[in-house]
């Protein structure tokens, strides 16, 4: 099914010429700028996520990851560029609209809902999608389909021994797991992941990245990374942002090759790229 | 373990898991049964309080409103008397009129708070907290205002005079004991607590709690935050314009007290002393508070604030979940006790 609208982008996109790119791109920004005072967070940022790409987007702190992802989620509003899911102008839409398109993002803290249980949360994620969350006077356990739904999210992060819990008992790995399920119940076309893992000890960490991977090739998914192993282990693509600039794209053996990235980035980390 | 045989395992133990524990979660309690066959003792044992016990249900059902907004979504509100205000009028007003049938009353009292309350909700879903709480404080004021001045509509400072309540389906009076006005109230808030019980068990309730746990989030999962905000204001404006049109109908008076600050600051505190987001919270409040104000106004009639004042900072202080909360809290601890007990002798 995500084939066949792909092949729909791909020919709507020959006839709105000029929106996105021609070879099938699942998100796309060009000319994002975005400054709050005098600070510039985005300065002329262009991103093209071909779909069903496994793209990283790294950079040292301060240099607007996050930033952009509030940018195309539609958190923040830029000043000034334009951003496209598939072929469609998403600029103006709010972030709830845009989640339903199928573009969804996780959050690098936590950002869950404590007293649910997770099963709840879930199952709520998956009523939203599907249009059903305005219902007030059928009774949720009338929704089996959507329930076992979100179970079976649940189950695949392992999460099913303790989706009873309320969420604020859970461990932080997780959680995190949890922010990973929230957004797989809205059916993501393209999934934004802002640090999986921060916090996440090394070995669990691992574990996190290898489930991402595991993830429908339907699926395209931009990751921010600080751990360059799992970054050139896991991106097919990398873009390397610095104090709000695109630094460089390219593949991962490009961007282990970069002289700049060596040194704005890459420098300060041993013998890092070992990769590629 | 692959990923598959943990799909398949899931998706064998879902139906028998998932969908239990949230059918648990809904269903009903013993102790729920009992409190509202309880509800029905005060024609048997206290006859000569069934107009307290009226005013007590009426406060419940307004108080049932708040904890829809309150409790389970988050919308803190300082002015909710303004829809059960809006509600007493209309009823008022449509009985001066020379309507005094009840039911069709209600009706009316309730389209008019929530067409009120639709209108107000599109500035209450933009904001939460503090801002929250100054707005719906200053609508109050601003309605009570209104009516204090529109004194051709509302009889202002006097009040409204001349309501009469045809007796209720025809044949039952609103007699002077309360006997009519206590089975009407209670049957009002029976049948809207049952409407509002499964908003609460519906996917939009889950959603509500969505709000209330992480506001910020929901529009990250896809949801209309704002809309649902509104949807449910709607709501508890309109129940809690029923309960103003039923405290019309059954005193035949209504006043400016109606719309008040006095009454939107009672209701919160009926609400915070039973506990919030738990649906019995507010009619558990509502009865202490009531109960407490009659016996209170009887021991010290000018200063029976001082007692309620300090009713309101004990219940907070050893309470944080209200009355109800620590009643969960006893009847959890009796069950581990006796489970205890139990294990013990069975080694």
């Amino acid at each position: 099914m995500g084939q066949v609208e792909m092949g729909q982008n791909a020919v709507s996109e020959t006839i709105t010429a000029g929106a996105g790119n021609a070879d099938g791109s699942a998100l796309s920004a060009r000319g994002i700028n975005k400054s709050f005072g005098s600070l510039v967070v985005a300065a002329d940022v262009a991103i093209n996520l071909p779909a069903g790409v496994r793209y990283a987007l790294i950079g040292p702190n301060g240099a607007g990851k996050t930033t952009l992802i509030n940018l195309l989620t539609g958190m923040l509003r830029p000043d000034a560029g334009r951003i496209f899911l598939g072929s469609d102008d998403i600029t103006a839409l709010p972030p709830e609209a845009r989640v339903q398109r199928g573009l969804v993002r996780t959050y690098q803290i936590n950002s869950l809902f404590p007293q649910l249980s997770a099963l709840e949360a879930v199952t709520l994620a998956v009523c939203e999608r599907r249009r059903i969350a305005r219902t007030w006077w059928r009774p949720l356990t009338a929704y089996t389909e959507d329930i076992d739904e979100a179970h079976g999210i649940l189950a695949t992060l392992n999460l099913a021994a303790v989706c009873y819990r309320p969420t604020r008992e859970l461990a932080y790995g997780q959680q995190r797991l949890l922010e990973i399920a929230l957004a797989l119940a809205t059916r993501p076309k393209v999934l934004l992941l802002d640090e999986p893992a921060a916090g996440v000890p090394r070995e669990e960490s691992r574990d996190l990245f290898a489930a991402i991977a595991g993830l429908s090739r339907d699926i395209t998914v931009l990751f921010i990374e600080h751990d360059m192993e799992l970054v050139f282990r896991f991106a097919s693509r990398i873009l390397v942002l610095v104090g709000g600039r695109v630094l460089v794209e390219g593949t991962p053996a490009e961007i282990a090759a970069d002289e700049r990235v060596r040194a704005v980035y890459l420098g300060k980390e041993h013998g890092a790229p070992r990769h590629g | 373990m692959t990923s598959d045989s943990i799909a398949a395992a899931a998706r064998e133990t879902a139906p028998a898991g998932a969908r239990d524990f949230l059918r648990g979660q809904i269903r009903w309690r013993w102790s729920e049964i009992v409190f509202w066959l309880a509800t029905l003792l005060p024609f048997v044992l206290a006859p000569d309080y069934l107009v307290l016990a009226s005013q007590v249900a009426i406060s419940a059902l307004f108080a049932l409103s708040l904890d829809l907004i309150l409790g389970f979504s988050g919308i803190v509100s300082l002015g909710h008397a303004a829809y059960f205000g809006v509600g007493a009028y209309t009823a008022g007003l449509i009985s001066v009129w020379g309507w005094g049938e009840p039911l069709t009353g209600l009706v009316v009292a309730g389209i008019a708070a929530g067409l009120v309350g639709y209108v107000t909700s599109f500035v209450i879903a933009r904001f939460r907290h503090l801002a929250l709480i100054m707005i719906t404080l200053g609508f109050g004021l601003l309605l009570q205002e209104a009516a204090n001045s529109a004194g051709w509509l509302t009889g202002g400072f006097n009040g409204l005079q001349g309501i009469h309540t045809w007796p209720l389906l025809g044949k039952f009076e609103f007699d002077l004991y309360g006997y009519t006005a206590y089975a009407y109230a209670l049957a009002g808030l029976f049948l809207i607590f049952l409407v509002a019980r499964r908003i609460i068990h519906s996917p939009f309730g889950l959603a509500l709690r969505g709000i209330r746990e992480n506001g910020a989030r929901m529009p990250a999962i896809g949801a209309p935050t704002h809309s649902h905000i509104r949807t449910i204001y709607t709501i508890a404006a309109i129940i809690a314009g029923i309960a103003g049109a039923m405290l019309t109908q059954s005193t035949e008076t209504v006043s400016l007290e109606a719309l008040g600050f006095q009454r939107s600051a009672d209701v919160l505190v009926m609400l915070i002393l039973g506990g919030t987001g738990k649906l019995y919270g507010g009619i558990i409040g509502a009865v202490v508070y009531m109960v407490a104000r009659d016996q209170f106004a009887g021991l010290n009639p000018q200063y029976w604030y001082f007692w309620i004042g300090l009713l309101l900072i004990a219940v907070v202080m050893f309470l944080p979940n209200g009355i109800l909360g620590g009643l969960e809290l006893l009847a959890e601890s009796a069950k581990a006790q006796w489970a205890k007990s139990k294990w013990a002798k069975t080694p």
